[in-house]
């Protein structure tokens, strides 16, 4: 009878008639039941494997061999002897007058004049001057694991004068540095931090506004079509595609609010070149993008509380309010944390809102506030991956890498914030 | 909110005769009806509670009792579509005119549930939390939660463990924490919503014990499926049957004495004596 062998089949006694009926289909639910397994099984595979060959691609491209061709040797800068590192400052930056075109002198004497520089930063400038490193060739990690000797002779036979070098193209100077038109000197420091800017702003805008909403609708509204229609409108809201919140931004932020949205309201910008194309207009555009996200899932987790606790509340003569803040928030808190989270690593991760309310490609600078403009990481991952050079494809999955690692961190800080909160009694 | 006239009701309007001590009543309904959308769900009962003493209400499911309890303290306001027509008179006001504050009237006319509902919070908070959050401001709120844990008969069992989460008690405590809690706030009467229908015997006991001690001071209305329990704990009974329209209405109230052993309707006897329900 049973499939399974642990199972001893039953003692049949003399089978009555009545329980013929329900003979011979226990094997068939058995089996149905591994079918079920199994399908369940392999859609967690399946998961998994695109999990994992997401994350391959972005490490292989992060690490790897990479073929390094100075257009000067540094062997060839020595003077008596001394190497270029050691060097004094009046020497390297003798080295630079002579290698480095009277223009681009004066540019720099013009930046910071040459006797306020440390040596340490002429040693820089000459490095990127004079010496000039260049990537010829990058391989990706597995190739550079596994076939290290094809490449050291392609590189001894294509690029004599290059050196192998093992290089991770995430480092600290990637995350520090300015953006830079060269492969080598480029960093995600503004993307990185017009992200935080963003993120911070998105959501000390929507989560107030998020669950007061769900409060109000939980808690305080009564039964009617116009909060029925509120209702069927937020959840509709929810899958909204981003874009069209874009152009929302780009309507509303950005050109009409825009003596808001750039600053000049508050005297930090000029009225006549004000650009709202600043961190707050995309702060506001995703918080409006998230907001639905917010509302439903803190509705629900305030749904969850159980009508108990809300009536031995209002049994001792709490009223609406104290209920609300004393039993109803408190209980709810892991609930709308977890939406919350899910509306952060949305917020995050979008990019073509962020496009078309216009973010900018390149900022060398760092954003100074809400009126600054900006760049987010995943516009500049965007704008890498489109670039034609090879070597930026390893630089947007080092900045992938970055923008992961982010996303964990907020994350692990909410998740964090939320256990601390959801101390069960 | 206008504060309750501390004048006693006028005894004028009596269907249903209670001789209560002194000629005095805690609480009283007159034609009350309680409607839960177009859903009459109760029906023209006029009940007049007697002071300090136990009142029970019994009768089968769904006929009512637990509506008519509920509408003492104004916890159906809270069951978004329920209405009523006529009135519950308690300190010679209607409760449910509009100058009346709800929230005055639970805080003077506590409940305890079916189900013990402890807040998910320590022990001591749980006592502490309706007597703070109605501005309690008498002597400390140490000695009124020990006073108040004691008057539940549980002080002895928790005294060491006060900081410790409540719902780390068993049913039976819980059950008594939650009237710790309705004691704290002072009420004049407690109304009890089965308060023993998820416990054990042994804790059913406590708390019926328990109800006796605090019928010196309160005044105690219970609703309750067990017949038994009514006719161990309870001063008066009432007794509750839906009628052809299924609306709750009073078949009977008196003494609990009388109710069990004579009753005057034939309806009550077959309760009682569990030909039906």
């Amino acid at each position: 009878m049973s499939t399974d062998p642990n199972l001893a089949p039953m003692p049949e006694t003399t089978p009555a008639p009545d329980r013929q009926e329900f003979a011979g289909n226990l094997s068939r639910r058995h089996r149905a039941a591994k079918i079920w397994r199994v399908v369940f099984q392999a859609s967690t595979v399946v998961g998994i494997v695109v999990l994992l060959t997401l994350l391959y691609n972005i490490v292989t491209e992060s690490f790897g061999l990479v073929a390094v061709q100075n257009e000067v040797e540094p062997a060839a800068l020595a003077i008596g002897g001394v190497p270029m590192e050691d060097l004094s400052k009046e020497q390297l930056v003798e080295i630079l007058k002579g290698k480095v075109s009277a223009g681009i002198m004066r540019r720099l004497e013009r930046d910071e004049p040459f006797a306020q520089r440390s040596r340490e930063g002429v040693l820089t400038l000459v490095k990127e001057r004079v010496v000039n490193p260049e990537i010829v060739k990058s391989w990706p990690l597995t190739e550079s694991l596994l076939k290290r000797g094809a490449i050291e002779e392609e590189v001894r036979q294509n690029h004599p004068k290059a050196r192998l070098e093992f290089k991770s193209w995430l480092n600290w100077n990637f995350l520090v540095s300015p953006q830079s038109s060269e492969a080598l000197l480029t960093g995600v420091r503004a993307a990185f931090l017009g992200s935080l800017w963003m993120i911070a702003i998105t959501m000390l805008i929507a989560f107030p506004v998020g669950v007061g909403a769900a409060i109000y609708l939980e808690e305080y509204y009564s039964d009617n079509w116009l909060t029925r229609l509120i209702q069927t409108n937020i959840n509709n809201l929810a899958g909204v595609p981003s874009i069209i919140y874009g152009m929302l931004g780009l309507a509303i932020f950005v050109r009409a609010l825009e003596i808001l949205t750039s600053g000049a309201l508050f005297g930090l910008t000029d009225a006549t070149t004000a650009n709202g194309r600043t961190i707050l207009s995309a702060s506001l555009t995703m918080a409006l993008l998230v907001l639905p996200v917010i509302i439903i899932n803190a509705q629900e987790a305030i749904r969850a509380v159980p009508g108990s606790l809300r009536q031995a509340s209002y049994g001792l003569g709490a009223t609406q309010w104290q209920t609300i803040w004393h039993h109803v928030l408190p209980n709810a808190l892991p609930g709308i944390l977890t939406g919350t989270i899910l509306a952060m690593s949305r917020a995050i991760g979008e990019t073509a809102p962020l496009v078309v309310v216009g973010a900018s490609t390149y900022v060398a600078f760092d954003p100074s506030g809400p009126f600054s403009k900006f760049t987010a990481l995943p516009i500049q991952i965007y704008q890498w991956t489109s670039r034609p050079q090879e070597e930026f494809r390893n630089i947007a999955a080092a900045a992938m890498i970055v923008l992961l690692i982010m996303l964990l961190a907020l994350n692990a800080a909410a998740v964090l914030l939320r256990n601390r909160y959801a101390r069960r009694w | 909110m206008t504060d309750f006239p501390l004048t006693q009701s006028e005894s004028s309007h009596s269907a249903s005769p209670v001789p209560a001590a002194n000629g005095e009543y805690a609480i009283e309904t007159r034609g009350l009806n309680v409607y839960y959308g177009n859903f009459r769900a109760v029906r023209d009962i006029d009940l007049k509670i007697a002071s300090r003493k136990i009142t029970a209400f019994i009768g089968p499911s769904g006929c009512g009792k637990s509506t008519v309890l509920r509408a003492f303290n104004r916890m159906n306001d809270l069951v978004r579509g329920s209405w009523m027509e006529g009135q519950v008179v308690f300190h010679g006001r209607n409760i449910y005119e509009s100058d009346i504050d709800a929230v005055e009237v639970r805080r003077r006319i506590g409940m305890v549930f079916q189900k013990p509902n402890p807040f998910p919070k320590s022990i001591y908070e749980n006592v502490a939390w309706g007597a703070r959050i109605n501005g309690y401001n008498g002597d400390d709120m140490d000695a009124l939660v020990e006073r108040s844990l004691q008057q539940a008969a549980l002080w002895d069992e928790v005294k060491d463990k006060l900081q410790q989460s409540a719902l780390a008690l068993s049913g039976g405590q819980q059950q008594r924490l939650c009237i710790a809690r309705a004691i704290a706030i002072k009420p004049e009467i407690i109304l009890m919503d089965e308060p023993c229908s998820s416990l054990d015997p042994i804790a059913t006991l406590k708390i019926e014990d328990l109800m006796h001690d605090l019928a010196q001071i309160y005044t105690i209305i219970i609703v309750t499926h067990n017949m038994q329990q009514a006719a161990r704990v309870a001063d008066f009974t009432a007794f509750f049957m839906i009628d052809e329209n299924r609306a709750g209405t009073l078949i009977e109230y008196g003494p609990t004495q009388r109710i069990f052993t004579n009753p005057e309707d034939n309806r009550t006897e077959s309760y009682i004596t569990g030909r039906f329900g």
